[in-house]
């Protein structure tokens, strides 16, 4: 004997009227067969016999309103022979218990390798030290390899994968179509699969096209999979600022990633970091976004020159010690708080540029101890500040350092509009070194 | 796999179209078509006593498609699909409990309960989710076969998708990849007819999903969907072509959901009638039975044999489902990074 119960047609239904019945007392029923009607102020719907039987008795008359979901509405005997499933109550909607604070997935706190004082420097540009990662990976573990538009017969749009497909042969180093949805896709399939790819976005603004596979398939599925399915995949290219290209061209996705659970967001500024940090996001089991920028492609700089070079994710670096202001940065505003800070110092006031190199997780305890020393603190981004990256760090520092604070953080960054294409419009839209320099100043009410 | 000797047509009245099916063959897709059924009907009824809760997309009309297709699967062979999975991670060989209680959102779900109805996954069982994105499976798929090429490992992907899902871009960014690169994907296309209210008519300007990879240079044909030992057949000849390098192969089934696109939906968009139609004369389910008995394969009894045993599972099932425990609060912050080897 079983209790057909009043079904629910959606999560929210409590409630609803038995419209009509298809089926009378003595009826046999097959599962499948439609026995019933029932509506609610949505929608109507037919309910289904789920076991085989004979109805024995109708419950709930047709017309009957607000009938409880769950209520049983008719009783079914015979061969149907399954036990009956016992009427459980409707599950009271549990009040999940209160978390601790979430622990962002902070990376153990790691320095950058030591270098011994005699340790051998090369000077190189951030272009070859990004490619000498892929490749010094790509000889270290055959499951690397590198997909993009241009990358191989090309050599690269901004001839970062140089000499690459000449190294690794088509098999490791693929052309593809200009179709970055579809290449997003196969190259984090080709992760689940237990590869490692390096999915090259001729820039991040072409991305858009593909984001739905950076967040939804990449980041989500080793949670949607109780940590069966992991996503060994980097997706990197040039992002933020270019010049005189305009506004579709010219973005900084940082703020955009670094809010996914799930995706780590690296973001260099100088050669060594470019290298150490692809590296490391290469061999990591997770997706990483790499945020390149191509108006330091061409920068020089000294780096290690040990293939073991490896500088890991998570960690802010303190490029210039101050004690009067700190300034954050990340990607090439590092360079322009570097300059702020010289011409702060020349003005009297000894700022602290902290190069975040890492926004998710977001390295917040450099930034914080560094405010409580200093107890200013000026944030220097290329995106816009609404619900920027300046906006995370200065709400992390109001979290664990508001009394430490002696004047409210300012944030510098993009103007508030569309990247312009008229040369001085575009000058006046971008964070400058000028606009650092006035902000730090005012943070120190000189 | 070894056949016993093939029925032929002639012995029987009507057209037999498990022609080339064993009787143990035919047993055991019985048997699995069944499981799905059951399974579904008794999801669609935890859903109805709240058990279950969100989208709820059940698989029922459609059984043959995944159960001929797994008949063609070798191991290490992938199954990529959309959010209507249950059938094929039954037919993978997925645990019905583990299923059953992921849709409940328990601990003792695929994915921990963290994953729902559309997020399920099983590297054991090649099978790769369970994707809530329409379309998003046949970008992954097609990845999943250049996985297979790269590794050079004999391996094929089986990536599904439905009538909807055809006309998303990335469908084509992917079907052009497989053949430009001659990838192992075995493409096939549940046409259900309703991409969840829209029928294909109001939807696609060719209606015949078989051709879309015409421009590729990719080979289709259509299939009954209804017909599990066509669609085996089928999977047979597209996956023989995609496993020796011949590059992609698309299968429009072409098959009818009983049921509304999700639990919530009434399904105003078609008629009674056509859905009537639909079971009385096409059921995938008893048209096998017909073929079994038409060869005296299996009686009354025998039927009603696998008939209780696959109730029995299910029962059990969801009587797991319901008892297996929340997810532990801790669990909220795990499986979001994997520990990085430094």
């Amino acid at each position: 004997m079983t209790d057909i119960l009043m079904p629910a047609l959606s999560p929210t239904m409590e409630e609803g009227t038995l419209a009509k019945w298809f089926v009378k007392a003595g009826d046999s029923v097959r599962s499948g067969d439609v026995i019933a009607e029932i509506e609610t102020d949505k929608a109507t719907m037919e309910v289904e016999a789920v076991d085989e039987g004979v109805i024995e008795a109708i419950l709930i008359p047709e017309g009957s309103e607000e009938v409880k979901v769950n209520t049983p509405i008719a009783r079914l005997v015979g061969q149907g022979a399954v036990a009956p499933t016992p009427v459980p109550p409707m599950l009271p909607v549990a009040t999940p218990e209160l978390v601790k604070p979430a622990p962002m997935p902070s990376t153990p706190v790691a320095i950058d390798p030591e270098l011994s004082a005699d340790a051998k420097m090369v000077k190189i540009t951030v272009r070859d030290a990004l490619r000498d990662a892929m490749a010094e990976e790509m000889r270290r573990d055959d499951a690397v390899f590198l997909m993009g538009e241009e990358v191989a017969q090309y050599q690269g749009a901004y001839k970062v994968s140089r000499d690459l497909l000449q190294e690794f042969g088509d098999r490791r180093v693929i052309d593809t179509p200009i179709t970055e949805h579809g290449f997003a896709g196969l190259g984090v399939g080709a992760a689940m699969a237990g590869l490692k790819p390096i999915i090259e976005f001729m820039t991040f603004n072409f991305a858009m096209q593909a984001i739905d596979h950076i967040i939804n398939s990449a980041a989500k599925t080793l949670y949607m999979s109780g940590g069966q399915i992991r996503c060994s995949v980097v997706f990197r290219g040039p992002n933020g600022a270019a010049a005189r290209v305009g506004a579709q061209h010219s973005q900084d996705y940082s703020a955009w990633y670094a809010q996914i659970p799930g995706l780590k967001v690296v973001a260099p500024y100088d050669a060594a970091d470019a290298k150490g940090l692809l590296k490391a996001a290469i061999r990591d089991p997770n997706p990483v976004v790499f945020l390149e920028h191509e108006m330091l492609y061409g920068t020089e700089f000294e780096i290690p020159a040990d293939v073991d070079w490896i500088v890991p994710i998570g960690k802010a670096k303190i490029r210039r010690s101050g004690k009067d202001v700190t300034i954050t940065a990340h990607s090439r505003m590092v360079g322009l708080a570097l300059k702020a800070a010289d011409e702060l110092a020349a003005q009297g006031i000894d700022a602290e540029v902290i190069d975040l190199r890492t926004l998710r997780p977001l390295d917040h305890e450099t930034i914080v101890q560094s405010v409580k020393k200093t107890n200013r603190l000026v944030t220097a981004e290329e995106g816009w500040g609404s619900m920027g990256v300046g906006a995370e760090v200065v709400a992390r520092v109001l979290e664990h350092a508001f009394d430490y604070l002696d004047a409210p953080p300012t944030r510098v960054c993009q103007e508030d509009v569309p990247m312009p294409y008229a040369a001085n419009l575009e000058l006046l839209s971008l964070p400058s070194v000028e606009k650092i320099v006035q902000a730090a100043k005012a943070v120190c009410y000189r | 796999m070894a056949r016993s000797p093939a029925v032929s047509a002639s012995k029987t009245k009507k057209a037999p179209t498990g022609a080339s099916a064993t009787k143990e063959e035919l047993l055991g897709y019985y048997r699995d078509m069944l499981m799905i059924r059951r399974f579904e009907e008794r999801a669609g009824q935890l859903y109805g006593m709240g058990l279950i809760g969100g989208f709820c997309h059940l698989y029922i009309g459609q059984e043959a498609i995944a159960v001929g297709v797994q008949a063609i699967k070798k191991s290490g062979d992938q199954v990529i699909t959309g959010y209507r999975d249950h059938g094929h991670m039954l037919a993978c060989g997925m645990d019905p409990r583990e299923v059953m209680a992921e849709l409940t959102g328990r601990a003792g779900g695929s994915s921990k309960g963290k994953g729902g109805s559309m997020h399920m996954f099983s590297t054991t069982a090649d099978f790769y989710g369970g994707h809530g994105i329409v379309g998003a499976q046949v970008s992954l798929g097609t990845g999943l076969a250049l996985a297979n090429k790269y590794k050079a490992n004999g391996n094929v992907c089986f990536a599904y998708f439905g009538d909807g899902a055809a006309n998303q871009g990335q469908v084509y960014e992917s079907f052009n990849m497989a053949e430009l690169w001659s990838l192992p994907v075995v493409y096939v296309i549940e046409n259900n007819q309703y991409a969840m209210g829209t029928s294909i008519e109001r939807s696609s300007a060719e209606t015949h999903l078989y051709k879309r990879g015409a421009s590729f240079l990719i080979p289709g044909e259509e299939v009954d969907g209804m017909d599990v030992v066509a669609v085996r057949d089928a999977a047979g000849r597209a996956a023989e072509h995609a496993r020796t390098g011949k590059g992609p192969y698309i299968l429009e089934m072409k098959t009818y959901r009983y049921r509304g696109h999700s639990m919530s939906d009434p399904a105003k968009y078609r008629t009674r009638e056509e859905v009537d139609q639909v079971r009385k004369t096409r059921d995938p389910i008893d048209h096998l039975q017909e073929i079994l008995e038409m060869n005296g394969w299996a009686d009354d009894a025998a039927l009603k044999a696998i008939d209780a045993d696959v109730k029995r599972i299910v029962a059990d099932a969801a009587e797991f489902a319901r008892t297996s425990p929340e997810p532990d609060p801790s669990e909220l912050y795990t499986d979001v990074y994997l520990e990085a080897a430094q």
